[in-house]
């Protein structure tokens, strides 16, 4: 098998990969309401709507930070 | 003002709006004056037969698409950047002299590299890579530039207090990663004074010239890999980031879905960068990858319809706001020019069409419809809705802004309509024969038949161009002598005088 060969089964083979990856995510993300912090994904639209400088944010980075 | 412990600094946004509208109009200004060369040969030597290296089409174009894609489009996605980063990830640039410092630098390397960018395609210096025009020297300031705002961007998501990236980010971030890998591989070149030819002769031309790295078909293949992507990270990805955020902040309505979101995102990643084969079609590329560029362009239509169709559900409900705000219509129209043409891109990908369509004004038009349509109306409308929270003042007219939303689709209309007609049939008049095989029209007969099309395009661009100045002017009253405003009007539809 000479070096153009390869190439063409590992791009294959990514190619796969990736489409598993995208799939899988998509599952993922339709079977479940809530991400692993608890938060509803719909919530995350809010980072939008209140996002002045004294809003709380949706999910804080650390409550030391937070205002 | 309320007394607030802390305010977004809005000092880099404002240098980019004000380079995203000065390179909007020149950019714009040469695509008017291109369009009329077409249409008017004359206009090529408008400054007399002395002046004619400067005014001719082959050295004014590149200005005209780079000034767009370079000037126009990416100081706007800077300008939203600097604002709506600070916004979502809710930290102030204020609180960290680093970034701030390299913001302001980021400004004025990217002024200095606009200058030399001007000045050598002016000149005529050029690689004669479509939308890789630049030499290398210039390419290397480029690419710090795209460091520094890289740094910019990491270093803003670094010290953020929102944990979440909200799917703005993500394709600003998609954009910044996006554009440095296509910029880097498309741009490898070796300057000429360090080639040496068989004989061994060395130092070929001029100190800033150089010759791409690849040859014959690899040259054209990575060439167009990133012609079409510099489409999608320059004109699409960054521009659905800034729609994410200023249509459910002007409109105060929540995203539609924002999952739906998170989902065309992953799936715009991973259909993208295998399209732009679809610019190959019929040439010395292997088959194979004529056909993936085709099928992954018809792919191409879900994930930008997922958006898309999410922006416009984002204002089910909702729909009197975009008879009452010109500033909503701009967004939503804008939405809808982006879904006709991630349809139209696609039709025109199958081979069957493209056998038509390729290298016809069909290709202009559906530029234009995306780029006047999508990307000129959501920047316009992002700064729009900037204005009055960065200068604190409201916008100045809202009938003015009306007025040049109509101006300026009528314009787009014009444009495409035109230049479907036009394109549609030069492929017809190219291809038509005898039963022998001979041609039935020589390349003048298409020219004397497309004339009246390239007159109306022309007028087109320029109902566009005459809507931009009315927007600069709008932006500059409203810096100047707009009401001022208190915070509690900024919430979300933004404060504007008749």
């Amino acid at each position: 098998m000479n070096i153009a060969e390869l190439q063409a089964y590992g791009y294959f083979a990514l190619t796969a990969i990736l489409v598993l990856v995208l799939y899988g995510y998509i599952y993922h993300l339709y079977s479940k309401r809530e991400d692993a912090d608890g938060h509803d994904y719909e919530e995350y639209s809010n980072i939008a709507l209140k996002d002045d400088v004294t809003d709380t944010p949706v999910s804080a980075i650390s409550d030391d930070k937070e205002k | 003002m309320e007394n607030r412990p802390l305010e977004y600094d809005y000092t880099v946004a404002k240098l980019f709006m004000l380079t995203t509208i000065l390179t909007g109009i020149v950019g714009m200004l040469i695509g008017v004056i291109l369009a009329f060369q077409l249409a008017f040969p004359e206009v090529n030597t408008i400054l007399g037969s002395g002046l004619a290296e400067y005014t001719n089409f082959s050295r004014l174009r590149p200005l005209h698409t780079d000034a767009v894609i370079f000037g126009f489009t990416l100081s706007g996605v800077f300008a939203t950047w600097y604002y709506v980063g600070q916004r979502v990830l809710k930290v102030s640039m204020a609180e960290s002299g680093f970034l701030m410092f390299i913001g302001k630098l980021h400004f004025v390397l990217y002024i200095i590299g606009v200058a030399a960018v001007i000045f050598s395609l002016f000149a005529g210096v050029t690689t004669s890579k479509e939308y890789a025009e630049f030499e290398w020297p210039i390419d290397i300031a480029i690419v710090v530039v795209w460091v520094l705002w890289g740094i910019s961007v990491f270093g803003l998501i670094g010290i953020r207090r929102e944990k979440s990236l909200y799917i703005s980010i993500w394709y600003y971030i998609a954009t910044f990663l996006g554009i440095a890998m296509l910029y880097l591989f498309n741009n490898m070149e070796i300057p000429t004074m360090l080639a040496a030819s068989p004989a061994g002769e060395t130092g070929f031309g001029a100190w800033y010239h150089s010759v791409s790295m690849y040859a014959g078909t690899n040259d054209a293949l990575v060439q167009w890999w990133y012609g079409h992507n510099a489409v999608a990270f320059g004109f699409t990805v960054p521009i659905v980031a800034m729609i994410y955020y200023f249509l459910p902040k002007e409109s105060g309505q929540a995203i539609y879905s924002y999952k739906l979101s998170l989902l065309s995102f992953w799936g715009l990643m991973f259909v993208y960068l295998w399209a732009g084969g679809h610019h190959l079609i019929y040439s010395t590329v292997p088959d194979w990858m004529q056909t993936m560029g085709s099928v992954f362009s018809i792919v191409l239509i879900l994930p930008s319809w997922g958006s898309a169709i999410n922006m416009l559900l984002t204002m089910k409900g909702e729909w009197q706001q975009v008879a009452a705000s010109p500033l909503i219509k701009f967004m939503v129209l804008g939405s809808t020019f982006y879904m006709f043409s991630t349809l139209e891109g696609p039709i025109q990908a199958i081979k069957s069409v493209n056998a038509i369509a390729h290298f016809t004004d069909w290709i202009v038009g559906h530029v234009h419809d995306g780029v006047l349509g999508w990307v000129g109306f959501m920047i316009m409308a992002a700064l729009y809705h900037m204005a009055p929270r960065v200068f604190k003042r409201e916008i100045y007219s809202k009938s003015l802004m009306a007025t040049q939303f109509w101006i300026q689709t009528l314009g787009v209309v014009l444009y495409f309509t035109s230049m479907w007609i036009a394109g549609i049939t030069q492929g017809m008049m190219w291809r038509a024969h005898d039963e022998f095989g001979n041609l039935a029209y020589s390349f003048i007969d298409t020219v004397t038949v497309l004339h009246p099309y390239y007159t109306i395009r022309g007028v087109g661009g320029l109902l566009y161009l005459v809507g931009f100045l009315m927007f600069a002017y709008n932006i500059y009253k409203t810096m100047t002598v707009g009401r001022k405003v208190e915070e509690s009007e900024l919430q979300n539809a933004s404060p504007m005088g008749a």
